[in-house]
């Protein structure tokens, strides 16, 4: 079977079995993204190191997600993609190869793999921020509009609570 | 996917052919063909096929065949109900009520009217799904023309007190309309013992094909037709009759009839297993009420989990359910029912519907409840919630 309801088999097996799910103690850098109102929430935690030109990597990557099929899948795909790269790489990771690796998203789940690379991009923020380090022009406007994004949310939901 | 054998816990949302309403459709598909507005055989031979369907739809709710106008769906129906009520009667007043856990064609055909000058009142419902019928008669005013009140919710399968609200309606001289898709066939229902005006059956839900269902119209009813043509089911409906479709339907609310008060304890007893089977996991809570509910339903919510992934889990496992999580809706957002009855949003969307029926054996309740443990705990340990 190629197709599961509406998922491809390769979201199933990572949906099935997510690689480097769970928490990382002591993390360098932490991506919360998604909200709770509307049932996906990811938690990204990062360790970084150096590789042996002296640039900072990805050393450990690892995620916690509640939501859907899809929303597991990405989480799983995105902590694959960046593990070991370099974090101007890992910030590089669009959500199209994303939806790529996954041999295709239902339209209405693209989101899930935008969250994916903005929890990865919070996560690198957040190691940014915490060590005082220069935040890249782009990082710093992606961060800008999850904010944004977060208190829109946040204002919707109050109107359903009405 | 492993499974050879697949398990079907989704009757709420739709139901195979009973076999023996499949028979009397494809003899009728083969032989009774005609166009009931004809004049020759043919068309006669179907008209009496309808009229005979229609004596068997009105049985089983204690109406009047003349009273049963034939519908494409439980949607049609209900549309046809509040739309027609609102606009035949809009000189008397323009005030309709109905619950805030309708199912979206009422939801929606009220958000409609609402547009075209109506005025609507959605009463709340309390913890377990349940509308006061006190609530129905404060909120009933001069310029009230309908109530709309569903009688078992889709979701959560509450039975809601349609009786008490028909008596006060009746009283008041207001019109009472129920949508009883999941109920009818499933439970006992008089009209008029009821005092119900109106009420939308379905096909689908009871075994029979999709594509017929009925609305009961109170003889002197005053409503208006929202299909205008040929003048069918006495000027309420116009199309040409679907009565293959209409027949399958009467066959089984013949069978439902009959085996109604048998099925409706072996679902009892199987669904109450069920809920002491799910209950006994961590973090489980029952949504709806634990007695006055149909009984093939049963409503779940887990916390720390999210209800499509679980869905999906399960389909993996062979077994079909379903959820009123946001994910999974094309809207992306959680069900209004769940919303209702004061669930926070992220209860809602680990909420699960396992809806049983006609085929649900205790084997299946059994790999069920072997199965889901394991699942749910899976998925919190990829959970970023947990306790503490």
């Amino acid at each position: 079977m190629d197709k599961f309801g509406p998922y491809t088999k390769e979201l199933i097996e990572h949906f099935q079995n997510p690689h480097n799910f769970g928490k990382i103690k002591d993390p360098d850098g932490v991506g919360q993204v998604g909200n709770i109102f509307c049932g996906d929430v990811m938690y990204l935690y990062i360790k970084v190191g150096k590789n042996n030109k002296g640039e900072e990597i990805i050393k450990d990557i690892k995620f916690e997600t509640f939501g859907c099929a899809a929303a597991i899948g990405t989480s799983s795909v995105v902590t694959d993609l960046a593990k070991g790269k370099t974090l101007k790489e890992a910030l590089e990771i669009s959500n199209d190869k994303i939806v790529k690796e996954l041999g295709g998203l239902p339209p209405i789940k693209v989101h899930c793999s935008v969250l994916a690379v903005d929890a990865l991009a919070e996560a690198i923020f957040d190691y940014f921020s915490k060590n005082k380090k220069p935040i890249p022009e782009l990082l710093q406007k992606k961060h800008e509009r999850i904010k944004k994004e977060k208190q829109m949310i946040e204002e919707r939901y109050k109107e359903w609570r009405k | 996917m492993k499974n050879a054998k697949k398990i079907y816990l989704d009757y709420a949302a739709t139901t195979p052919v009973d076999p023996r309403a499949l028979g009397a459709m494809t003899d009728c598909c083969k032989d009774k063909f005609g166009n009931t507005m004809s004049i020759h055989s043919f068309g006669q031979e179907a008209k009496l096929i309808l009229e005979e369907s229609r004596e068997k739809a009105a049985k089983l709710m204690g109406a009047k065949p003349g009273e049963i106008i034939f519908t494409s769906s439980a949607t049609e129906s209900n549309n046809l109900a509040l739309k027609g009520i609102a606009f035949a009667n809009k000189n008397r007043g323009r005030h309709i009520i109905i619950s805030s856990i309708e199912h979206p064609c009422v939801m929606e055909s009220a958000k409609w009217l609402e547009k075209q000058g109506f005025e609507i009142t959605k009463l709340p419902v309390d913890r377990y799904g349940l509308v006061n019928p006190k609530d129905v008669e404060k909120a009933i005013k001069k310029d009230t023309i309908l109530v709309s009140i569903i009688h078992a919710s889709n979701e959560i399968g509450v039975i809601e007190p349609i009786e008490e609200i028909g008596r006060i309606c009746r009283a008041k001289g207001v019109y009472f309309h129920t949508d009883a898709a999941q109920s009818f066939g499933k439970i006992p229902i008089d009209v008029n013992r009821m005092s119900i005006d109106l009420l939308t059956a379905s096909s689908h839900k009871m075994y029979g094909p999709k594509g017929a269902a009925c609305l009961f119209v109170r003889e002197g009813t005053k409503i208006e037709p929202i299909l205008h043509g040929g003048g069918q089911e006495n000027g309420l409906r116009s199309s040409t009759v679907n009565v293959p479709a209409i027949f399958g339907f009467a066959k089984v609310c013949e069978i439902c009839g009959k085996e109604m008060e048998k099925e409706a304890k072996r679902l009892t007893k199987l669904r109450d297993k069920l809920i002491k089977g799910v209950l006994a996991i961590e973090d489980s809570y029952l949504n709806g009420h634990p007695t006055k509910r149909l009984p093939n339903n049963a409503n779940f919510r887990f916390s720390f989990v999210e209800g499509e992934s679980l869905a999906i889990q399960l389909d993996l496992h062979g077994i079909a359910v379903s959820t009123g999580s946001a994910c999974s809706s094309i809207k992306l957002e959680p069900s209004h029912v769940l919303l209702a009855i004061g669930l926070k949003p992220q209860e809602a969307h680990g909420s699960l519907r396992i809806s049983l029926g006609r085929w649900t054996t205790e084997k299946d309740i059994n790999y069920l409840l072997k199965v889901l443990p394991t699942i749910i705990k899976q998925l919190r340990k990829i959970s970023p919630f947990k306790h503490g």
